[in-house]
């Protein structure tokens, strides 16, 4: 073997160590590296009131009601939902139907009291008459929870 | 001797390619300017926002291939020694930085009127922000040493261990809950993008491209210019010192 | 008139758009400026090295027939 093939190989087994550990890290972690839950994660796995989290979901239609300074809505990723009550200034992708993800904690009386809200958007970018002449023809795809 | 024959294939190269890579960058990025902010929708969600996509996108595709490069060029240069390869790697790494960069703060710019927020922590954005550290802590390792070879020597094995970043960032949105979305170009089952908006992202896609390609072959000149420049210096001492 | 308007305004967004592709272009400039004013210099102060030492090459010579 030649010094160089040993410095190829040398390089290639590195890299395959470094990638291995990288992985097993990173699975292991993997729970902190998520930016968010669900509802339905947080019925499977009930958060102490008061701990500060953060919920992804869709924001159901109809369910946002504006009451003078605040606004009540409902997040559900179709499976659960989450009541959810805030006041403060809305993104402007904030709407019905649309990817959401709240800050805050949880109250008393089961609602979650958002301190912070993030619009979430997906990959989709097309024109708006394009979006019209998909959703007039019944080819318009609901966008999925996360 | 042979050391010097690939540079000079390089410099040969460089001259023919230049005006063809520099003359592109400017045709598409010119056109590619225009179909961005004049010649094409706006967005149905998004509105005019969405055109800040039209650099963010590039800069960030073009941050990850330039390191994908310096890792490739920096693997060379540590197993065959290549003269050429080391150059090529200390040359990529400034544009990558730079490309990164701008990933990061046109981000932030979309971010805050779409988003609300300027900066989260999620996954995509913080191994991002990590791939703009290695870049910078690249480039000042390799000048942290007297000896070049060695400073070369330390950036490549940075390089090549920061790769693992690379993955980390394209999958990040696939693997974990983040606040970004997911891939609209590159993902399977095609582009989620209406082609009257692929048409300036490609545009300025391969408009970048051209431009690194251009920026790469002058740096790799200033590098070559500047190892026989310390070689030429050498002599001159090693000279004087023999006459005396 | 209109649609130039229409473009500065860029929607509500130019606050956001504008800066963006202003950054752009100052960053992707700056960098281009500077890796050409590096390849000036170096090729310059290269071609004169190589010019001494030629001319200290021809002297030498010169001096020895």
């Amino acid at each position: 073997m030649t010094r160089k093939q040993r410095r190829l190989y040398f390089v290639l087994l590195g890299l395959l160590a470094l990638g291995a550990a990288a992985t097993l890290v990173l699975t292991a972690i993997s729970d902190s590296l998520v930016y968010f839950y669900t509802p339905s994660d947080l019925v499977a796995k009930p958060q102490p009131e008061g701990r500060r989290m953060r919920i992804g979901g869709l924001v159901q239609d109809h369910s946002v009601i504006r009451d003078g300074k605040s606004v009540t809505f409902v997040v559900t990723d179709l499976v659960q939902s989450l009541p959810v009550t805030y006041a403060g200034i809305l993104p402007d992708l904030f709407r019905e139907g649309q990817g959401v993800v709240v800050e805050g904690k949880m109250g008393p009386d089961g609602r979650f009291l958002a301190a912070e809200v993030l619009a979430k958007h997906d990959e989709k970018y097309m024109p708006k008459d394009v979006a019209d002449a998909l959703k007039k023809s019944g080819q318009w795809k609901e966008p999925k929870a996360n | 001797m042979h050391r010097y024959a690939n540079p000079a294939r390089f410099l040969r190269l460089a001259k023919a390619i230049l005006p063809y890579s520099s003359g592109l960058a400017v045709l598409l990025l010119g056109s590619g300017l225009w179909f961005a902010l004049v010649g094409s929708p706006a967005d149905y969600q998004q509105g005019d926002s969405m055109r800040i996509m039209y650099v963010h996108v590039p800069s960030a595709w073009m941050g990850m291939v330039c390191y994908v490069a310096m890792a490739i060029f920096s693997a060379m240069a540590l197993i065959w020694k290549h003269p050429l390869a080391d150059l090529l790697a200390r040359a990529t790494a400034p544009v990558g930085a730079a490309f990164t960069l701008l990933c990061l703060v046109t981000g932030s710019l979309w971010g805050k009127p779409m988003w609300g927020t300027w900066w989260v922590w999620d996954a995509r954005l913080t191994s991002m922000l990590i791939l703009l550290f290695l870049y910078l802590g690249y480039m000042a390792l390799i000048d942290a040493f007297d000896d070049p070879e060695r400073g070369s020597k330390a950036g490549a094995i940075l390089a090549l261990v920061g790769a693992v970043n690379i993955p980390v960032i394209k999958f990040s949105v696939d693997w974990w809950n983040t606040l970004h979305q997911p891939a609209s170009v590159v993902k399977m089952g095609g582009p989620a993008i209406d082609p009257s908006m692929l048409l300036p992202l490609l545009l300025m896609a391969f408009g970048f491209k051209a431009y690194w390609v251009t920026v790469l072959l002058l740096r790799g000149r200033a590098e070559i210019a500047a190892q026989k420049i310390r070689v030429l210096r050498l002599a001159q001492v090693h000279a004087s010192s023999q006459g005396e | 008139m209109e649609s130039l308007h229409a473009l500065f305004a860029m929607g509500g967004y130019a606050g956001y758009v504008w800066p963006a592709y202003g950054i752009s272009v100052v960053v992707l400039t700056a960098v281009l400026a500077i890796s050409l004013r590096q390849v000036r210099r170096r090729e310059a102060e290269l071609e004169q090295l190589q010019g001494a030492r030629r001319g200290r090459r021809n002297g030498a010579a010169g001096a020895g027939s």
